[in-house]
């Protein structure tokens, strides 16, 4: 670079040196990159960036689903508007808060379990036992089943007269009386969780385990000539060598649950106990008509989301795609 | 005390044998090479001492005491990967404080030991760095450092120095041989680099698809080779090898008929060999020398220079070849006709077996190639 920056210097006109110091290469360079990621940036544009946009430019307005294109720009009305005195607007909306901590509460709980357990699972399907490959792939049969499919199979299970799960926990003595697991306020978001913990430890698991394949063999060997407790191993050199892996994983995960709909909406419907954000949202989109406010909502998700992202890799300290070991 | 003892020690994985049988004695501070072919064996005998892998059948003692079901940290050695086995997320100086950091050991303890450690290396410099950061001599020289603040009795090495350029291998080399000397420990190291066999050992042992073909000194085997795969195995270019009839059996050796040449008696015993029988002289090209009287002619094929010496390729007949080494420049080119003499005291002769015909009584034998059995320096 510094050779073919030195020719062109002695060559060229100055004016080629000014625009930015780089070599004719270096710009060919960057001229066909941009032209081979064009199509994929537009193709975003269309599917990602213009239904945002719609999206975000509805939450300033008062649309209704009834005549969509009949509608007034009303600013931040549907965030927050003061009539007579009276603060209004989904940021003073009790139900949608409710919604946002159902999210965040059900995200940081079930991805730390995932997390834990697709660990476990992990390790156990890394070391070698007779039945590994078949093990490997019964594993990921509840991540291959549709979510809605799942739900609904749950729903079943967790029936408080017919289900099978209040039928076994009676026989065992564990529980006196049929328990309405996704009715009552107090076990209803638990039972989504542990519904999306079955889901989704399968892909936790898988992700993990490709780390640790990744893993050198031979500094295991120097660890048992060392003599080193395998737990320690596990905390001192496994763990801080599959971090990366595993942040990717949990951001990945955090994403899904941070917007997660099905799963809630099959199981406890639109129960307030259980309502995530998504869910909201569509209520007031579907349900109420109310495009602007539906809008609005999904337009604080979209922040909110990114937020919660940002945190979590400033706290792990990794930039995706970034630094390499 | 630290001798290593291996008593017909067997491994099998599966169905698939790899060590038939091993017997072998290391003495304490003796400093003992594995050599032998890709595949013979010699990393899976230094893993069953080490015990990463489990012995199938035999008896391995360790100072004395049958360690076959001892955990590898119970047994009092320090391995060196090949591939280092550093772990890539701790800096240098954790590398090597890791293994020490159990209750036992203080904090001021393993902090001397590393310091020491680091400064007998010459890595102080680099106790913050990641092994990412290192070259791979860098690297080797943690690694041994990582052994030797283990304090073992016995170090076991798998070819260290095989990862490294030429100078740097003959530097660590050097250190290796110095550490062997400051620690007086037990050392068992495996190379496929004879150099480093033949400058590092008090006694190399060959191996070949599982078994021990010949024990002893370095010059022994040189000099003494016991069959026909030992002599093969060691020395740079292989030894010529020539297929001939034995002529003649007396008290003054064997006389065996060259083909396409004339006669050469051996000076050794017959060990059974009887007359018309088929047998292999060997010799080293350094004792092969173009003369005007020799016993062979045959024509150049090839000529190569190495500066100090060169090395002449000749063919006598039927695809029959030798390779010469002489000192200096090459005298005769391609193409020409040369008489070879062969320095019958630096022959060999192997049965149809392999086995090589004992030298007859010592003191007939000229000294030069005769030496004493040395033991170990210990
Ligand atoms: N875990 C294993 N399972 C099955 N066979 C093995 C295993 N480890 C080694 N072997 C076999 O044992 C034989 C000896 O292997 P080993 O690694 O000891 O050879 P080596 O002498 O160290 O070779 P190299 O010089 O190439 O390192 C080989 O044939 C190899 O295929
Ligand atoms: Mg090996």
């Amino acid at each position: 670079m510094i050779m073919s920056g030195a020719t062109i210097q002695a060559s060229a006109p100055a004016r080629e040196t000014v625009r930015g110091g780089r070599s004719s290469l270096t710009r060919s360079r960057i001229r066909a990159a941009w032209i081979f990621i064009a199509p994929t940036l537009i193709v975003l544009a269309l599917i990602a960036g213009w239904p945002l946009a719609r999206t975000i430019w509805f939450s300033f307005t008062d649309a209704n689903l009834n005549s969509l294109n009949d509608y007034e720009f009303i600013g931040l009305e549907n965030y927050i508007a003061n009539y007579d005195g009276e603060w209004l607007g989904l940021l003073t909306d009790t139900d949608w808060w409710r919604s946002v901590w159902n999210t965040v509460w059900f995200t940081a709980i079930s991805v730390s379990i995932e997390a834990v357990l697709g660990t476990i699972v992990a390790l156990i399907l890394n070391a070698s036992f007779p039945g590994r490959g078949i093990m490997r792939a019964v594993i990921l049969i509840p991540w291959a089943i549709p979510t809605v499919v799942s739900a609904k199979m749950w729903n079943w299970m967790l029936h408080d007269q017919f289900g099978v799960i209040n039928d076994m926990l009676l026989r065992l003595g564990l529980i006196a009386a049929p328990i309405t697991w996704t009715a009552n306020p107090d076990t209803a978001l638990w039972t989504v969780v542990m519904v999306d913990v079955w889901k989704t430890t399968p892909f936790m698991a898988l992700l993990i385990l490709a780390a640790l394949q990744m893993l050198p063999g031979d500094i295991y060997e120097a660890a048992k000539v060392d003599g080193v407790h395998p737990v320690r191993v596990f905390f001192r050199v496994t763990l801080p060598l599959i971090k990366p892996a595993l942040i990717v994983a949990v951001i990945f995960r955090a994403l899904d649950a941070l917007r997660v709909f099905d799963l809630i909406y099959v199981l406890t419907a639109n129960s307030r106990d259980t309502m995530s954000m998504s869910v909201f949202a569509r209520q007031q989109l579907v349900d109420f008509q109310e495009v602007g406010l539906g809008s609005a909502a999904s337009t604080l998700i979209f922040l909110i989301i990114a937020l919660l992202i940002v945190i979590t890799m400033a706290a792990g300290r990794v930039r995706l795609g970034g630094e390499t070991r | 005390m630290a001798d290593v003892v291996l008593k017909n020690v067997r491994k099998s994985f599966g169905r698939a044998r790899v060590i038939h049988g091993v017997d072998l004695d290391v003495k304490d501070g003796e400093f003992l090479v594995f050599v032998g072919p890709s595949g013979c064996g010699k990393s899976t005998l230094l893993r069953l001492i080490a015990g990463l892998e489990d012995i199938t059948s035999g008896d391995l003692f360790i100072g004395g005491q049958r360690v076959n079901d001892l955990a590898p940290a119970k047994r009092g050695i320090a391995m060196v990967f090949q591939s280092y086995a550093l772990y890539p997320h701790m800096s240098v100086y954790d590398n090597m404080a890791f293994g020490l950091e159990l209750a036992k050991s203080s904090k001021a303890q393993i902090d001397a030991k590393v310091r020491e450690a680091a400064r007998m290396l010459q890595i102080e410099n680099l106790l913050d760095r990641k092994p990412r950061q290192l070259s791979g001599g860098q690297r080797q020289r943690v690694a041994i450092g990582r052994a030797i603040v283990r304090d073992p009795k016995v170090f076991l090495f798998d070819e260290p120095l095989s990862n490294l350029d030429a100078a740097l291998r003959v530097q660590t080399r050097i250190e290796i041989a110095k550490l062997h000397t400051d620690t007086r420990a037990t050392m068992i190291y495996v190379t496929h680099d004879q150099v480093e066999a033949m400058t590092l050992a008090d006694r190399i042992v060959v191996l070949n698809a599982g078994r021990i073909e010949q024990v002893g000194t370095p010059l022994e085997l040189y000099h003494r080779p016991a069959n026909l795969f030992v002599a093969g195995f060691l020395g740079s270019p292989q030894m010529n090898f020539i297929t001939c009839v034995v002529s003649h059996v007396g008290s003054d050796g064997v006389q065996v008929q060259l083909p396409n040449a004339g006669m050469i008696t051996v000076p050794v015993s017959s060990d059974g060999v009887r007359v018309g029988e088929t047998v292999t002289l060997g010799i080293r090209p350094d004792h092969v020398k173009v003369s005007a009287q020799g016993t062979l002619t045959g024509r150049i094929e090839l000529v190569e220079e190495l500066g100090e010496n060169h090395l002449l390729y000749v063919d006598f007949g039927k695809d029959r070849h030798l390779t010469i080494r002489e000192p200096g420049d090459a005298r005769h080119g391609i193409g020409q006709e040369v008489s070879l003499s062969l320095a019958p005291e630096s022959c060999h002769l192997f049965k149809d077996s392999g086995e090589a015909l004992p030298l007859i009584a010592p003191t007939g034998t000229p000294m030069a190639r005769s030496p004493s059995p040395a033991t170990s320096a210990a």
